[in-house]
């Protein structure tokens, strides 16, 4: 039986899609979920993967082709699991063009023969972290396989248990993030050496315990409370964290960015007059009007507001505004506003004042870290004048300000000098597309026309 | 006053009679022969056949009829001998008692209890000695209790007639003889609350019913090894007190769960997945299940001993969360 | 139980005669209606019709007083129209909407009703006698002369719950009026195919309870026959059992491909019409005329017209209330 990768449909709206690029050849193995080929379906350029194991037949389709959805693209005869296994002995040589090596290979070493592998070999050698030259091919004129690959992995897996096992808590995974304690120096008193959260907490106060002092059994009272770390350690596991969610950003979502100009001057002019009335304890700044705006559009634009999670946007029906804060000793944290729609002008300023001297200062509350809907982050105070902002997984969008300042601003033919913002929005393409991104940054534009109303 | 379990429990069943006319107690033998297990004894003297009042070995019957009349009007009691037997009547309790409030769009509710003897420990072989009560705890529309003290015995029974829904009580055949002080003015107790029955910080035991007084064995062979075990008595089984269990994780961060059921498909499985699915950064460790042995409860003493979960059981595996220098 | 002619008892009382005809032409014109709805998807799930078993329901419905109970069966529109649920409120309920008698909780087989003691709507065969036993209870123990009509279908007869609930209901001598619709078919299993005793009264004997069974095409018969039963367990004659001859016209629930009978045998049953019957027979007084039926007929039409328009004019509750009616709201 001969089964057939055909065209996917890779979207509710999916009729056809062209190819770009095979990723296999024919005779090579592939299994389920091997990336086969690159596709583009007029979005998007995405990888489809092979739905079954076997081996290339034979490429029916070829670059630049475009078919419907459902089209057989290749024939791929299904293999039982033992005829994966590489030949013992290789019958035919057969070199490998140099013009397959793929450039990117994963820091091979200096001087060593790059081993040839087909594509989705290489793929999963990169995938596990493996330099290819290492591996010892035992396919046919040391060709790796993927079992040669597989065995490599598992032996590395190996080396690094004989080396050191570590186990980490769930919560004291949480603690050495909130913490930036590194759980890989901190000893395990837990369940198999596991580092447990009493660990972390003992480590942040750098009295890191040794054997049976480690017991709960034997500690005093309640787990000690959370002490302030260390700012430059903080700040580590800060910029850490902040790594890792942005690679993953960038990796998973597709962004797009948007900008415009947003005259600020009838804003400003109405924010002067109310602040001449106030004491300085009660005035407002320009943020708290951007992001009143901000909230007030994102309820309008809902594909904007929520989040992204098991492969469906969720909108939010509430906008929990996320504020991005610098902090003093590098790093950035981005608090939520609760219900920021549904807040005042004056609340809003109150709001922000709170949590940006909380987040100074370490004290937020899990709440507000943990569910911005849609995050906000103005530099205009650092003397930037445009912002492009990296999304905040899972959300789905960023909206940025830069400097609020005087630029000259034409105007029913007439050049006049106006307080001026730039406001860009980065958005996912997932979800949102430009007509709708460029509809929020419009009605963000509207509200700050008519500041009266907010 | 020193009472058993089975008093109380009689007690409790007097007192309802005695202060609502509306309220009956059926089932097999629960009249001249004055109940199975002997719960019911003197009633039928004190109160006469229509109040207590026994059934043929008709369970989809008695309960059905227990149903119908709760729905006109009555408080009844319907005793099933074991819960084995319950399953005679799977199709009143679950396609009729749990369903009539939602299908009737709200109204038609079953104030019916229904009372029945679960557990193994009494070597009564495998049609007398399954622990299925969470079986009915995963059924919207019923609520289940397992006292596990006298106190519970005494005071849950007055509460749950109060209840406009079906309610269930199962009681572990082996607490019956359970004996301890119970005040004169021991009276209703709430059904909506786990409780506390031990405090500790390194361990959560969360049990139910026949389990309870191992556990709380277990955690007295913790404290002398210096781990300090609290314990949790669900108490109600359905709806589950989530807000306790998670309290009780929040504080030791380590939990094990003490069910007499299977553990493939269990009330023990429900409990650790929510501990995991509310409390997982949280955890020190993963969370650990004392259950009965997957087999049918075998007959012989040892056999059943080593089929069931035990104090030894539950030590073990406390010791294992916590784990390190324990 | 084989199909005769039409005959054409004469009513003895032509004014409650031509009340019976009204009532089984109601249930015939809301199945009616209920068939073209669904077919159109505006009712959707189970629907089972009881086109042809109308003088059963009429007939047994017209001994009862309003503090009487009702339990029935999946097969129950026309038991909840003619115990007192509006065709709208029934409609409205197959339709899903918050008007609906369950509030839209319980569908086509689930109907259920409060106000006329009528406590469905039970899709499980056999299911509704042991509550129909408790019903029953609760009025001896309270000392009410209320009586509660259970109808079954010949089905149930193979089920433990059946006989469970005669033996318990004559032993303990509950107010109960058991109704069992012999439609000759459980589904599509015919009656010889699955009962050894094919006389069900005489199974019903044999838990000592008056027992009997009664034309369930001639709503006369049925009527009077219900009558003497309905007053006798009213009068603490302990439990009855009617078996009730019908046969539905249609198939077992919308459509099915009706391979298990004969179709001769399906129109030998339809020239007993039980509507048909008792309006030739009415028609033989001379004091019920073509202009007579006409009026019935419009009238109950504009019924069924305005019950839709209310159906239709309904919404579903909101998804937000999912979770209500699981346990009482205090």
């Amino acid at each position: 039986m001969v089964g057939e990768f055909r065209m996917p449909s890779l979207g509710a709206d999916m009729e056809r899609g062209t190819l770009v690029e095979w990723l296999v050849t024919p005779g090579d193995h592939v299994r389920r979920g091997d990336v086969m080929a690159t596709v583009d379906t007029e979005k998007t350029v995405m990888d489809v993967e092979s739905f079954e194991d076997g081996v290339i037949a034979e490429l029916l389709a070829a670059p630049g082709e475009t078919l419907t959805v459902g089209t057989p693209m290749a024939r791929i005869t299904p293999t039982p699991a033992s005829v994966m296994a590489p030949p013992a002995t290789a019958p035919v040589s057969t070199p490998v063009p140099e013009a397959e090596v793929e450039p990117e290979q994963t820091t091979p070493s200096p001087g060593a023969r790059v081993p040839s592998a087909t594509p989705p070999v290489r793929r999963l050698a990169r995938g596990l972290g493996l330099d290819l030259t290492r591996i010892t091919g035992t396919g046919k004129a040391g060709h790796v396989t993927r079992a040669d690959v597989e065995r490599a992995a598992a032996e590395q897996r190996t080396d690094a248990g004989a080396v050191r096992s570590v186990r980490v808590s769930p919560r004291a995974r949480r603690l050495a993030g909130e913490l930036g304690v590194d759980e890989a120096n901190v000893a395990g008193t837990g369940p198999h050496g596991a580092v447990t959260g009493g660990d972390i907490l003992r480590a942040a106060k750098g009295n890191e315990p040794t054997g049976a002092e480690g017991r709960p059994g034997a500690q005093n009272g309640p787990g000690p409370t959370p002490g302030p770390a260390d700012p430059g350690q903080r700040a580590t596991g800060l910029r850490r964290r902040i790594g890792t969610l942005m690679s993953r950003s960038k990796k998973t979502i597709p962004h797009y960015y948007l900008g415009t100009t947003i005259d600020l001057q009838a804003a400003l002019t109405w924010m002067h007059a109310v602040n001449a009335q106030r004491p300085v304890s009660t005035r407002l700044v320009p943020a708290a009007l951007l992001l009143k705006a901000s909230a007030l559009a994102a309820r309008q634009v809902p594909e904007l507001n929520g989040f992204y999670t098991e492969a469906r946007f969720r909108p939010s029906p509430v906008v929990h505004l996320g504020v991005a804060v610098a902090l003093r000793e590098g790093g950035l944290v981005a608090p939520a506003i609760h219900a920021a729609d549904t807040l005042t002008v004056d609340q809003m300023m109150e709001r922000l004042r709170d949590v940006v001297t909380r987040a100074r200062t370490g004290h937020l509350r899990r709440a507000e870290i943990a569910d911005p809907t849609l995050t906000v982050t103005a530099l205009g105070e650092l003397g930037v004048d445009t912002v492009y902002g990296v999304i905040y997984p899972p959300q789905v969008a960023l909206v940025g300000f830069g400097r609020v300042r005087e630029r000259p601003w034409a105007q029913d033919g007439m050049l006049t000098v106006h307080q001026a913002v730039n406001a860009t929005l980065s958005a996912d393409h997932r979800v949102s597309d430009g007509l709708r991104g460029g509809r929020f940054l419009d009605l963000i534009n509207d509200v700050l026309q008519r500041p009266e109303e907010l | 006053m020193e009472t058993t379990y089975r008093e109380a429990m009689r007690t409790a069943i007097r007192e309802a009679l005695l202060q609502d006319d509306r309220v009956f107690l059926m089932g097999e033998d629960v009249g001249a022969y004055g109940g199975c297990f002997a719960v019911s004894l003197g009633l039928f003297e004190e109160f006469g056949p229509e109040r207590i009042r026994d059934t043929p070995l008709s369970e989809s019957a008695f309960v059905g009829a227990g149903i119908g009349a709760a729905l006109n009007g009555m408080r009844p009691i319907v005793e099933i001998m074991t819960v084995n037997f319950s399953l005679l009547a799977l199709d009143q309790i679950v396609n009729n008692a749990a369903t009539l409030l939602h299908m009737s769009g709200g109204q038609f509710n079953v104030p019916l209890v229904i009372r029945t003897t679960t557990g193994a420990g009494r070597q009564l072989g495998a049609q007398h000695s399954h622990s299925l009560e969470g079986w009915f705890a995963h059924v919207p529309g019923l609520r289940i209790l397992t006292p596990a003290t006298v106190e519970d015995a005494r005071g849950m029974l007055w509460t749950a007639l109060e209840d406009p829904d079906p309610v269930l009580i199962f009681e572990h055949g082996s607490l019956y003889n359970l004996s301890s002080e119970l005040a004169e003015d021991a009276g209703p107790v709430d059904i909506h609350a786990a409780a506390v029955r031990r405090e500790g910080g390194d361990v959560s035991l969360i049990t139910y019913g026949g389990t309870l007084p191992l556990t709380l064995e277990a955690a007295d062979r913790l404290a002398a090894e210096g781990i300090e075990a609290e314990v949790l008595d669900l108490r109600t089984l359905r709806p589950l007190d989530d807000a306790a269990i998670l309290a009780t994780v929040v504080k030791t961060h380590r939990a094990v769960v003490v069910d007499e059921g299977w553990r493939s498909g269990s009330l023990s499985a429900e409990i650790s997945a929510r501990i995991t699915e509310s409390a997982f950064y949280e955890l020190d460790a993963p969370v650990g299940r004392v259950c009965s042995a997957e087999v049918p409860i075998p007959y012989a003493r040892d056999l059943e001993l080593a089929a069931l979960p035990s104090a030894e059981r539950v030590v073990a595996a406390a010791r294992q969360a916590v784990g390190g220098g324990g | 139980m084989t199909a005769g002619k039409p005959h054409a008892r004469p009513p003895a009382d032509a004014v409650a005669a031509g009340d019976l005809l009204r009532q089984m032409l109601r249930v015939r014109r809301l199945e009616e209606q209920c068939v073209e709805l669904y077919s159109a998807a505006r009712i959707r799930g189970f629907l089972h019709v009881y086109i042809g078993e109308e003088a059963v329901a009429a007939g047994i419905m017209s001994t009862l007083g309003p503090e009487d109970a009702v339990v029935a069966t999946y097969r129950e529109h026309g038991h909840a129209l003619l115990r007192g649920v509006s065709a709208g409120a029934i409609l409205a309920e197959m339709y899903g909407h918050v008007q609906g008698c369950c509030r839209g909780r319980g569908g086509s087989m689930h109907l259920f009703d409060a106000a006329t003691h009528f406590y469905g709507g039970n899709a499980i065969v056999a299911g509704g006698l042991p509550l129909a036993v408790g019903l029953a209870l609760a009025d001896r123990m309270a000392g009410r002369s209320r009586v509660t009509a259970c109808f079954f279908g010949e089905g149930a007869a193979a089920e433990g719950e059946f006989h469970e609930s005669l033996n318990l209901a004559a032993l303990w001598r509950l107010p109960v009026l058991f109704c069992c619709e012999n439609n000759l078919y459980a589904m599509g299993t015919a009656l010889a195919r699955s009962q050894s005793q094919t006389d069900l009264a005489l199974k019903a004997a044999a838990y000592e309870l008056p027992a009997w069974s009664v034309d369930g095409m001639d709503v006369l018969a049925v009527e009077e026959s219900a009558r003497r039963a309905v007053d006798a367990v009213r009068a603490g004659g302990g439990p009855h059992f009617l078996e009730l001859r019908t046969y539905r016209f249609r198939a077992h629930s919308m459509f099915d491909p009706e391979r298990y009978r004969d179709k001769t045998e399906v129109a030998r049953w339809t020239e007993r019409d039980p509507i048909l019957t008792l309006r030739r027979a009415l028609e033989e007084t001379g004091r019920f005329t073509e202009d007579d039926w006409n009026a019935l007929d419009r009238e109950v039409a504009a019924e069924m017209a305005a019950a839709v328009r209310f159906a239709e004019s309904g919404a579903p509750e909101p998804l937000g209330d999912l979770q209500r009616f699981v346990y009482s709201e205090r």
